[in-house]
């Protein structure tokens, strides 16, 4: 396989294209509203109409808006149909040649569309993420071949750097500066991983990927492994995704077969194989030290850092370890060029960012947009809005390490720094609206119950101290705590962020923090008056410092 | 000079800690020069008095009783001590926490392993119900300082008292705070 | 060996390169709080008591695990750091039922030790009372959960010093436990070669001989210290 050859599957994929396509949602959102059987029961009226000449019925990935699926795009027409039922797939075939149907019509002409830009999710919804041949007929694997063909490693590397991507994993650490580190190391062995373990509550922005466009993954990986020289690559996912990891099966199979995975990729002198490693669903296994452990068949727990991946990783090796969005951004950056992505974004964060949207709003999906897009065109334009003319109270971005940012904020751009200031975080992607009938102490429950169920349980400050935020939040919500209590509960905090061992520890009272910032009042109200001691009598004056209290 | 008003309590605890407050031995007699001792179960009064200055507090708040005796000694006492290892951790009087329940000790003690007439005594306002959980005194009402032991020694006790009533507050460190 | 200079609260020291900071502290009799913390068997950074503060480093930094370097400028004692270690020991004691006074360590418990050194006179944050079992399957031994801190001491001397990889950690953040083999009554574990050495390096009551009751159990961690000279310097102490 080579250039030519890629050319050359492409040519014949666009040569044998059918004049209409129906592109049906297979992602996992789609097919547990039943897209599956709208799929079949459209072949099955394609076939019946006697179309099947004429009409493509191709399963894609997500196409965003999930809360109205099963989705199904008709090409060239530009119709989005929403909420399909399989009954509908006769009017909807019969509508391709002037009949009626009744079935609801998306407005792709809605801000939830025309607000994103593609690129992570560009082959998504567009291609069949089970076959190769779709992937590259949309150019797929051409960057893999500019990078082995024609730059140098350390030019794969120079171009990340220079595109300014951070990672989409949480901690927006640059892209380049981490592939140089482990390029730079010593070592016969090196790794690269994917990160695929997207433990966040309410995140599904990485399983998209993974559905819809796997091989996009797969190049990601290779041209990573390129630049660092490593040749071998995991894949870590949890086991909840079963349709992202049969497809990812498919995807390295095909990969192989075509000699796009392997050893002499492209007929260069390079080698990668790739393969999956499913977790058990650990929140704490998407750390990297726990992942890499998790990898050897060790106890997921986390272990201290330096060394850090890059110096001593997997098996000891150095290693490099990117979130899913991250490596998916790494082909369109090689094949675009680096100046191009550079231009996207804001000053420090570029390109683009997967959100999944969720909560108390009209548009539930999965969103892409330049970063320094703001809150308010996110949740007030592409999501229109609390549902029910319900008013949008806060949004929590960064899930159980993330904050809640109240809807005076809205105005506030999506990118690193600007989310930081406010004590939220971008994190990987989840964001969740909430209306004016939430409570702010009962989310800071419910995230701080997510994190002491999740901890690990190696560091006392985690293991233990989550438990007693956990308890004291509990005892605020029963209006038992008295103004003790939150003071406790503040210096908990303190000590919970700054003494514990990983990010989960680290993090878990940022909902806390962020609620006592912007909603301290709804703490207040629920505290309860201390009996206390009697007003001043007699002596002894009591020392106003307490040495051990 | 006028004396102040203190007074020591015996909530749930093994009352060692009384013990252990006897062991000071003639320095109390230094003590009765310095306070006027209001309430104790060392002395023959029934009510907690008004406006006690210091007071020390042994044992746990195992039931209803000393649910409500806490509260009150709190509204009425300038400085509140938690006086041995019970006060302060529930320790030994706590041990039953683990079962949840006040049942099963009932059960155990007076059903189980009686000889004679198996019965859970029960008489409302003569025997106080327990708590399904037993509880450290400052869980309930703020505590001002902390005398750990089980019991704390008397050369312990001496040296917070004549700290507290000297004004200085409580200044024990090192051994003296060691629990156990 | 290459040296490295630094400074600890102000003192200068001097430390071999690849040592820790705790052990440079050590070296020069400055004292830090460790827990999770033994001679002898390689260090996790779990129980964070001996976090310090490094000049021109934001985050506070293990002093376990943390090498030093050339002029590093470490402070042990801060404010903030008695605040957080004092804060860390309320955490352990509220987290499972370690009740002293019926304690067979009581009087010789590193816990008990470091609640007396940090000034912790009583816990702040609402005691747990889990329920725990204590495992005396065993013919020599005992294993008390309501006294573990789980610095995991045990599994490391386990694993790396006797080598019969019998203990282990079980089970998720409050629910984790100190297991035998794969979760195992102790005196059915076909692995357990009976050594003794988890008994020695435990901190707490939490592993005992059988047989010794309030403050009665002594530990002898020359016995551990012995077998880890001779197999790394290839020394027997005699
Ligand atoms: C508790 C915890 C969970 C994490 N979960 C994930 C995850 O699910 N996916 C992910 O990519 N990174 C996760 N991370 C971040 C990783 O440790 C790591 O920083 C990331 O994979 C690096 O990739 P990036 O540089 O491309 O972002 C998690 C971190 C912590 C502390
Ligand atoms: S912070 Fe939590 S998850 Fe991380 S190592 Fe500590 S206990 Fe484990
Ligand atoms: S049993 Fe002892 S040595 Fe083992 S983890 Fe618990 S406290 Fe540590
Ligand atoms: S001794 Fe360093 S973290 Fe426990």
């Amino acid at each position: 396989m080579d250039l030519a050859d890629l050319l050359e599957i492409k040519e014949k994929e666009l040569r044998t294209r059918k004049p209409i396509r129906l592109r049906c949602c297979l992602a996992a959102g789609c097919v547990s509203s039943n897209g599956q059987a709208v799929k079949e029961s459209l072949d099955k009226a394609v076939q019946e109409a006697g179309l099947a000449d004429e009409v493509e019925v191709r399963q894609v990935g997500c196409m965003r808006l999930c809360c109205e699926g099963p989705l199904v795009a008709v090409d060239p027409a530009g119709i989005l149909y929403q909420k399909v039922a399989p009954e509908d797939a006769a009017s909807i075939v019969a509508a391709l040649k002037g009949g009626e149907t009744q079935v609801k019509r998306g407005d792709l002409n809605h801000p939830f569309f025309t607000k994103q830009m593609s690129i992570v999710l560009e082959n998504s919804g567009e291609i069949d993420p089970e076959r190769i041949e779709s992937y590259i007929a949309a150019d797929g694997y051409q960057a893999l071949n500019d990078a082995l063909v024609e730059m140098k490693p350390k030019e794969v590397i120079d171009a990340i750097l220079q595109s300014g991507l951070r990672g989409r994993g949480g901690a927006g650490y640059p892209t380049g500066l981490k592939w140089a580190t482990v390029a730079k190391m010593q070592g016969s062995k090196k790794y690269v991983i994917c990160n695929a373990d997207e433990g966040d509550p309410g995140a599904f922005m990485d399983r998209s990927v993974l559905e819809s466009d796997p091989h996009r993954l797969l190049e990601g990986m290779a041209i990573a492994a390129y630049a660092v020289g490593a040749d071998q690559g995991f894949i870590y996912v949890r086991a909840e995704y079963p349709l992202a990891i049969s497809r990812l099966h498919t995807a390295i199979k095909q990969a192989k077969q075509h000699g796009l995975l392997g050893s002499g990729v492209l007929e260069a002198a390079f080698t990668f194989n790739v393969e999956i490693r499913i977790g058990a669903g650990a929140f704490v296994c998407g750390e990297e030290t726990a992942l890499m452990a998790s990898i050897e068949g060790e106890r997921g727990t986390p272990r201290p850092r330096p060394p850090f991946p890059a110096e001593r990783g997997l098996y000891a090796g150095p290693t490099l370890i990117n979130n899913v969005e991250t490596l998916a951004n790494v082909p369109s950056i090689v094949r675009k060029g680096a100046d191009w992505f550079a231009g996207i974004g804001t000053e420090k964060s570029k390109g683009t960012k997967v959100f999944a949207l969720a909560g108390k709003i009209t548009n539930t999906g999965l969103i892409e947009v330049p970063m320094g897009t703001s809150l308010r065109t996110i949740v007030e334009e592409m999501g229109a809005g609390a549902p029910d003319g319900n008013q949008v109270k806060a949004v929590q971005t960064g899930g159980p390490s993330g904050g809640c940012l109240p809807a005076s904020q809205l105005d506030t751009p999506v990118d690193y720094e600007s989310l930081q200031q406010l004590g939220s975080i971008m994190g990987s992607g989840g964001m969740i609206v909430m209306d004016q009938t939430t409570n702010m102490v009962d989310v800071a429950r419910f995230f701080m119950e997510f994190c002491m169920d999740e901890s690990c349980g190696k560091c006392t400050p985690c293991r233990a101290g989550t438990v007693q935020l956990h308890a004291l939040l509990d005892r605020i919500l029963r209006r038992q705590a008295t103004a003790r209590d939150l003071e406790l509960l503040e210096e908990l905090c303190d000590l919970v962020k700054h003494t514990s061992l990983c990010g989960l520890g680290q993090t878990a009272p940022n909902p806390v923090l962020s609620t006592l910032r912007f909603f301290r009042n709804e703490y207040l109200e629920l505290l309860q008056p201390e009996i206390g001691a009697p007003a001043a009598f007699g002596t002894p004056p009591k020392p106003d410092v307490n040495p051990t209290g | 000079m006028d004396r102040l008003t203190f007074a020591t309590v015996w909530l749930g605890g093994c009352s060692g800690c009384h013990m252990s407050f006897l062991d000071l031995d003639e320095w109390l007699v230094d003590l009765a020069d310095m306070v006027e001792i209001v309430y104790s179960p060392i002395i023959d009064r029934k009510e907690y008095p008004e406006n006690v200055a210091v007071c020390l507090i042994e044992g746990a708040v195992a039931n209803e009783d000393n649910l409500e005796q806490v509260k009150l000694i709190r509204a009425r006492t300038r400085l509140l001590i938690s006086f041995g290892d019970c006060a302060v951790t529930g320790n030994v009087t706590a041990m039953r926490n683990p079962l949840r329940t006040a049942e099963p000790v009932l059960q155990r003690a007076y059903l189980d392993t009686a000889n004679l007439r198996p019965r859970i005594p029960q008489a409302r306002g003569i025997v106080p119900p327990l708590l399904d959980q037993v509880l450290p005194v400052h869980e309930v009402v703020p505590v001002d300082y902390f005398l750990p032991g089980c019991p704390p020694p008397a050369d312990r006790i001496r040296t917070l008292l004549r700290d507290v009533i000297a004004g200085k507050g409580s200044l024990l460190s090192g051994e003296n705070i060691r629990f156990g | 060996m290459p040296v490295k200079t630094l400074t600890i609260d102000g003192k200068p020291v001097s430390a071999v390169e690849g040592q820790t900071v705790l052990e440079a502290a050590q070296d020069a009799g400055i004292s830090i709080p460790t827990l999770c913390h033994l001679d002898g068997v390689s260090d996790v950074g779990a129980c964070r008591l001996c976090l310090v503060e490094v000049a021109g480093v934001s985050r506070l930094l293990p002093a376990c695990v943390t090498k030093v370097t050339e002029e590093m400028e470490v402070r042990t004692e801060s404010e903030r750091l008695k605040r957080y270690r004092r804060m860390i020991l309320e955490l352990l004691f509220a987290e499972r039922n370690h009740v002293c006074a019926v304690c067979v360590s009581n009087g010789r418990c590193e816990l008990q030790n470091l609640a007396v050194a940090q000034g912790m006179d009583h816990v702040r944050f609402a005691y747990r009372f889990p329920p725990y079992e204590v495992d005396i399957t065993h013919r020599m031994f005992g294993m008390d959960h309501n006294r573990c801190v789980l610095c995991s001491r045990c599994v490391r001397v386990c694993w790396f010093i006797e080598g019969a990889a019998t203990k282990n950690v079980a089970g998720r953040g409050a629910d984790a436990r100190i297991i035998t083999d794969l979760s195992q009554p102790w005196g059915e574990s076909e692995t357990c070669t009976s050594c003794g050495k988890c008994v020695q390096a435990c901190p707490t009551g939490a592993k005992f001989h059988k047989g010794s009751t309030v403050a009665e159990m002594e530990r002898d961690r020359s016995r551990l210290e012995y077998i880890v000279t001779a197999r790394e310097k290839k020394q027997w102490i005699v």
